[in-house]
């Protein structure tokens, strides 16, 4: 039996209905008091300086999207949606990728953009208004964010069939990761990107962070059975792991992406973690949710479980910590700034990229409306 | 020259695309071993493998999202729906994610997808196979839609649409799918009418009639009843319904002054309020008279037994190019 079979075997076991108590389910390698813990299925040879890299992508993850709110508050931004309390499982899964691997995210995924070497102030366009999407997606391997829910898993099921066509599956293989959340799994593109790359096998994870709540609807209004079992009933194995513990999603999502490249299909991950912020800029969790709920998630808070780790183990000394410090105001700033300075796009710009190929019509109405704004210039100059 | 059947003409422009490139994919429900519903894939999947000619699982939400990954991947999927009314749970994919993803990515991702719809009525079917839904993604930026109306245009509008870099919404019109007429398969389609321009199928001088699809057989039949008594239509195919090429419509409007658009689809909020309002602009003082429409009615597609009143025929198109004359 390969490791892959190994962990598959214990997926499937595990998935018996109602045998196991759900806390037994969760894969843990770091509990929320900084304690490594071993899991037979997922053994992680990691190294103190990866873990300290693991921890800056938290701090100055987190500190991205600080930012982001406070540009929000400030007008600079139309509205922003907050990955805070989801920064582990966004950086365990976005570090287990390859280069060669391809992400489709939704649009809360600013952590894998991070780990994808995206220049952060490229999200903010997005949020900003000036395009929805300022990024060459081939150059990072990284999707741009889909907004309606659910639909980019299909497109990364497709993109997975292409690769099986390409004979990139094997050794050396390349594998998609396809993230989504919790209110996304009602979704009908959801369901049918399941049945897709369950029968043509493709090579695909399923990342989904179960943040507890889609806007005011906590996840009861979404299902009746933990969200990692609903694979088992398509064909493919399902995990839940502990969404908070970045050592734990490096370690389930390596292991799943490996799988999909060496041609064993795919897998879902439910990350079992929490929105600690609300839904968007625009929400008010107030509303629908207690403040308790909150105030226990923040217990288990995804970076300071890894910081005391790193301070219990002695991996980490204060000229780390403080040099993260510093780093995490250097990208603060240079948010703020790129933020600020980003131009407004040209009125005549709406017409672009429109078609791939020439469109008479199109360009028609656009030298109908390049005139009507000449026609100011004339006026204004005559006067 | 060879004499083919339109669904024939179109098995023989997707055996070129395949041939010619080997990114092109065809996907759909039944079109592998069975060949489709309308037999327009036969034989495509025992030359092409399974790999090139997907039988999909039954969700057409499903085969067009997963166009989009292959096609974000290099490949150039033919999606094939396999009649008008289910086109609707894919709705959201085409509009929302096809349509829009060369504009959100600033242009730096296309998106070369062909969606073939089998379209229109007149086939004696039952519920929700008998629909033109053409004028929900004219109104869509970023879609091109055409519908091919003889066997030679969807030998060659097919294989355009193809090598389109934009995805392309191809309606065939279904009740002339074993209608037969002369095709030069032998020959490119370099030498075809480019896909976003209209052809004049008839030549005349007294009134402009527009069609599209299965429109266009009928208009023709029109146009030699007319002229035996004395009216001279011209009938123009107009082949692209987005973008419209209308600078052949202008200029037969300018000069016969009357204008009748006809189409299968509801007359309101269809493609022909759109050209109405465009020839109103342009043509305004060369016309004699309203541009009007004929086609079919604001309800939802009859039962079987009533299509032969829903569906404008000869004797409508006639009455309401006589219509025109009358103000």
């Amino acid at each position: 039996m390969t490791v892959n079979d190994a962990g598959r075997a214990a997926s499937a076991g595990s998935t018996s209905l109602g045998s196991t108590p759900e806390s037994a389910e969760l894969i843990q390698l770091l509990t929320p008091e900084g304690e490594r813990v071993e899991h037979p299925d997922y053994p992680l040879d990691i190294s103190a300086e990866e873990i300290r890299g693991l921890y800056r992508d938290l701090v100055l993850v987190r500190r991205i999207d600080y930012e982001a709110i406070a540009l929000q508050r400030q007008g600079e931004l139309g509205i922003w949606a907050s990955l805070l309390g989801q920064e582990a499982a966004q950086v365990g899964s976005g570090r287990a990728l390859a280069d060669k691997d391809m992400a489709f995210p939704t649009y809360r995924e600013h952590g894998v953009a991070w780990c994808r070497g995206l220049d952060p102030a490229k999200l903010l366009g997005l949020f900003r208004g000036v395009s929805h999407g300022g990024w060459d997606p081939t150059a990072h391997n990284f999707h741009l964010y889909t907004i309606v829910i659910g639909s980019q898993t299909l497109h990364a099921t497709g993109y997975a069939m292409g690769i099986q066509r390409d004979g990139a599956v094997g050794e050396d293989g390349e594998a998609v990761i396809a993230y989504f959340g919790d209110g996304a799994t009602s979704q009908g593109d959801v369901n049918e990107a399941f049945i897709w790359a369950s029968v043509s096998n493709a090579p695909i994870v399923f990342f989904c962070q179960n943040n507890q709540w889609a806007i005011s609807e906590p996840l009861e209004r979404q299902s009746r059975t933990p969200l990692y079992r609903r694979a088992h009933g398509f064909g493919f194995p399902g995990v839940r792991v502990d969404g908070n513990d970045v050592l734990a999603c490096l370690a389930v999502t390596r292991k799943a992406l490996q799988a999909a490249r060496e041609g064993q299909g795919p897998t879902m991950i439910e990350a079992f973690t929490y929105r600690m912020g609300a839904h968007t800029t625009t929400d008010d969790p107030t509303r629908y949710r207690l403040a308790a709920e909150l105030e226990t998630w923040k217990l288990k808070d995804p970076i300071e479980r890894v910081k005391a780790y790193l301070v219990r183990t002695e991996s980490a000394d204060e000229k780390f910590f403080s040099d993260l410090e510093a780093e995490s105001e250097e990208v603060g700033a240079g948010i703020r700034k790129a933020c600020r300075e980003m131009p407004d796009p040209e009125p005549l710009t709406i017409f672009e990229n429109v078609y791939a190929e020439p469109n008479l019509l199109l360009e028609s109405e656009r030298d109908q409306f390049a005139a009507y704004l000449e026609s100011f210039a004339v006026e204004e100059a005559s006067r | 020259m060879t004499t083919l059947t339109l669904s024939r003409a179109l098995n023989e422009g997707l055996r070129k695309a395949l041939e010619n490139d080997p990114k092109v994919l065809i996907m759909g429900e039944d079109v592998g071993k069975l060949g489709g519903v309308f037999r327009v894939t036969d034989g495509l999947q025992k030359d092409f493998g399974e790999a090139r000619v997907v039988d999909t699982p039954l969700a057409e939400s499903g085969i067009v999202g997963t166009a989009i990954g292959l096609a974000l991947r290099g490949y150039r999927p033919v999606c094939e729906i396999q009649f008008d009314g289910f086109v609707f749970p894919a709705f959201d994919q085409i509009t929302t994610q096809l349509a829009k993803m060369h504009y959100r990515s600033q242009g730096r991702l296309n998106l070369p997808v062909v969606i073939r719809i089998p379209c229109g009525g007149g086939i004696g079917a039952v519920e929700h196979h008998s629909e033109s839904p053409e004028a929900l993604f004219t109104h869509t930026g970023g879609l091109r839609v055409v519908a091919c109306g003889d066997p030679a245009d969807a030998f060659a509008m097919i294989q355009m649409s193809i090598s389109c870099d934009d995805p392309v919404i191809f309606f065939e019109p279904k009740r002339r799918y074993w209608e037969k007429a002369e095709v030069d398969t032998a020959g490119g389609v370099a030498a075809a009418v480019p896909l976003d321009k209209a052809k004049t199928v008839v030549s005349g001088t007294d009134v402009t009639v527009l069609c599209y699809g299965p429109m266009v057989r009928t208009c023709t039949a029109a146009a030699v009843a007319a002229s035996e008594e004395g009216r001279s239509l011209e009938v123009i195919d107009l082949r692209s319904l987005s973008p419209l090429d209308t600078e052949t419509i202008f200029e037969s409007v300018r000069r016969t002054g009357r204008c009748v658009v006809a189409h299968e689809a509801p007359v309101t909020g269809g493609l022909g309020a759109e050209i109405a309002a465009r020839v109103t602009e342009e043509c305004f003082y060369r016309l004699e008279a309203p541009v009007l429409r004929v086609g079919g009615f604001s309800t939802p597609y009859p039962p079987s037994k009533l299509e032969e009143h829903y569906l404008p025929d000869l004797d409508r198109v006639l009455d309401t190019v006589d219509r025109t004359f009358g103000y």
